[in-house]
């Protein structure tokens, strides 16, 4: 069997006593995309943290190509999750060079070669154009084009995505959906794609690593999105519902919506 | 105005405070942490006021105190973020303790407006060796530093991922300002570090400018600050800490005006 891109073994994450990931085990193959979903604070963050080997697992190991990870050496690149931009003023252009071998000590002097691969990464994402403009005076969606051309930089095998559809609005998800798929089938990459509402990603994953109360499930759409799979996943009654071809998660009696939270403003 | 050794000595001093101030303001205004020069400042005030009482230069009591709590800001950044009460408490604190030392020293007057407002004129050329010294020593520290320090500036998650380590750059970057400030306060004096520190580089970034070209265009704003201020001060006989404040906030209006021009 080949490698897997990255295997959890009995992975636990905590938090000053409080376990986010409890004993998770998953193989991902290499270069499959894959949905990783889960509601705010299901741990989809501390996942990725954990696989780049940010934090200390409490128990269990993580193996990326099947290396144990190790801070900073890699073959990962990350899109983190939005956030308020420090940096305003400066272009996105430097922004993302900033991140070629930004780890060397030295003057942020950039070599002819250098700019070449930085514009390479612009053109990949179809963000030349953006990136002369300073970093505030973009829209969440042209952010998250830089930062994802900043992610392809150093030509990583596997991107670790978190939350890229957040601040898009619904019309976006599909096309930027659509530009990470392609551009991952071009480079044989693996991807893991953080998300809330699996709908836009319909038709490009591969398989759904679902997170919830700390367990995680890895398979296909057909195989993790089911009422008993899923309950028995939360460890309680869970439904879900398919609905004019979209699927929702809703707690049992409740009514409540647990994730997938697009409502009316969703038609297309 | 050159035939005056106090006045050659005074635009060598404002040089190396320019020289130093640009690069490291800019990447002050870039982190978004221009507040960390104001609060060094104040505690570098409290210790070189100590260090007169002493008997010992003030800019050594200055950057000792400045370095010093530079670098424990940088440690604690943490647990100081979001306290705004307390961090001015603890300015408050150390302006307090600046007065009592000052109050202990004889010719306190002179000193307290001497620190406070700075006295370029009254730099010893013996001195301009200590500051040379230092900012050649910040400079080339910064330069080795800021390539992980921008990256970690624009992008931190990202550079955690790839192996900076943050509160490192965090802890050594605000030890550098700490430096800058003490040389700065040489010149305009504690309260007036902003002036120096923080309009060149702001105006630079507004301008559009890169982090290479942007740290050179923050330094050539801030000698034309300060030299700027010197001469005029040597015009009118009024204060280079007044022109330099005034020519500071013109520097940072003009470059607000050119950008709105271009529609940036
Ligand atoms: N550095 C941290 N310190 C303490 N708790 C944290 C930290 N990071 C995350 N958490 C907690 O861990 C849980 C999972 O967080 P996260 O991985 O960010 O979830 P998600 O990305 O799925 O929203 C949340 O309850 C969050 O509050
Ligand atoms: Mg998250």
């Amino acid at each position: 069997m080949m490698t897997p891109a990255i295997k959890a073994e009995q992975l636990s994450v905590s938090y000053g006593g409080r376990r986010v990931l409890d004993q998770v085990s998953f193989a991902i193959p290499p270069g499959s995309f894959v949905a990783v979903l889960g509601g705010n604070g299901a741990g989809k963050t501390s996942l990725f943290r954990a696989i780049m080997g940010l934090s200390t697992p409490e128990r269990g190991s993580v193996l990326v190509e099947g290396q144990p990870v190790g801070r900073g050496r890699m073959p990962v690149g990350y899109m983190p999750q939005m956030r308020r931009m420090v940096a305003g003023q400066i272009s996105g252009w430097h922004m993302v060079a900033a991140a070629l071998q930004g780890r060397a000590w030295g003057l942020p002097w950039c070599s002819a070669h250098a700019r070449a691969e930085v514009d390479a990464a612009l053109d990949a994402v179809d963000a030349r154009e953006l990136a002369a403009r300073p970093v505030m005076s973009l829209s969440g969606g042209e952010r998250q084009r830089l930062l994802l051309a900043q992610a392809m930089l150093d030509h990583p095998r596997i991107l670790l995505l978190d939350e890229p559809l957040a601040s898009l609005d619904p019309a976006r998800m599909r096309e930027t959906t659509r530009r990470i798929y392609d551009l991952a089938r071009q480079r044989g990459l693996t991807v893991l794609f953080s998300t809330h509402d699996i709908n836009p990603l319909m038709g490009f994953m591969d398989s759904v690593l679902y997170l919830a109360h700390g367990k995680a499930l890895l398979g296909s759409v057909d195989d993790v999105m089911t009422t008993p799979a899923l309950s028995a996943l939360y460890g309680a009654p869970v439904e879900v519902v398919r609905a004019n071809g979209r699927l929702f998660v809703v707690a049992d009696g409740g009514g409540d919506t647990l994730h997938c939270c697009d409502c009316a403003e969703h038609t297309r | 105005m050159f035939a005056y050794e106090f006045m050659r000595t005074a635009f060598v001093a404002a040089f190396l405070a320019a020289f130093v101030c640009g690069p490291v303001g800019w990447f002050l205004v870039l982190r978004g942490q221009s507040f960390a020069s104001h609060a060094l400042s104040h505690v570098g005030f409290a210790g070189a006021a100590a260090a007169l009482l002493w008997g010992q230069p003030a800019l050594l009591g200055f950057g000792l105190s400045a370095v010093v709590s530079g670098m424990g800001m940088g440690v604690a950044s943490d647990r100081v973020v979001g306290r705004d009460v307390m961090i001015g408490l603890v300015l408050s604190l150390a302006m307090g303790t600046g007065a009592l030392c000052l109050h202990f020293l004889t010719r306190s007057a002179g000193a307290a407006t001497a620190l406070l407002f700075g006295d370029i004129l009254g730099i010893s050329p013996s001195s301009l060796y200590w500051l040379a010294a230092l900012a050649v020593g910040c400079v080339a520290a910064l330069a080795v530093i800021s390539r992980p320090l921008l990256f970690a500036s624009l992008q931190p998650e990202v550079a955690e991922a790839r192996g900076v380590n943050l509160r490192l750059l965090d802890v050594l970057f605000l030890a550098l300002v700490g430096i800058a400030s003490a040389m700065c306060s040489q010149i305009t004096g504690v309260l007036l570090v902003f002036t120096l520190m923080v309009a060149p580089a702001a105006a630079s970034l507004r301008l559009g400018f890169g982090p290479m070209s942007g740290m050179g265009v923050a330094f050539c704003l801030a000698l034309i600050e300060a030299w700027g201020g010197l001469y005029l001060s040597w015009l009118t006989d009024c204060p280079a800490s007044f022109w330099i404040a005034l020519l500071g906030s013109v520097v940072f209006a003009s470059a607000n005006g050119v950008a709105h021009l271009r529609g940036r």
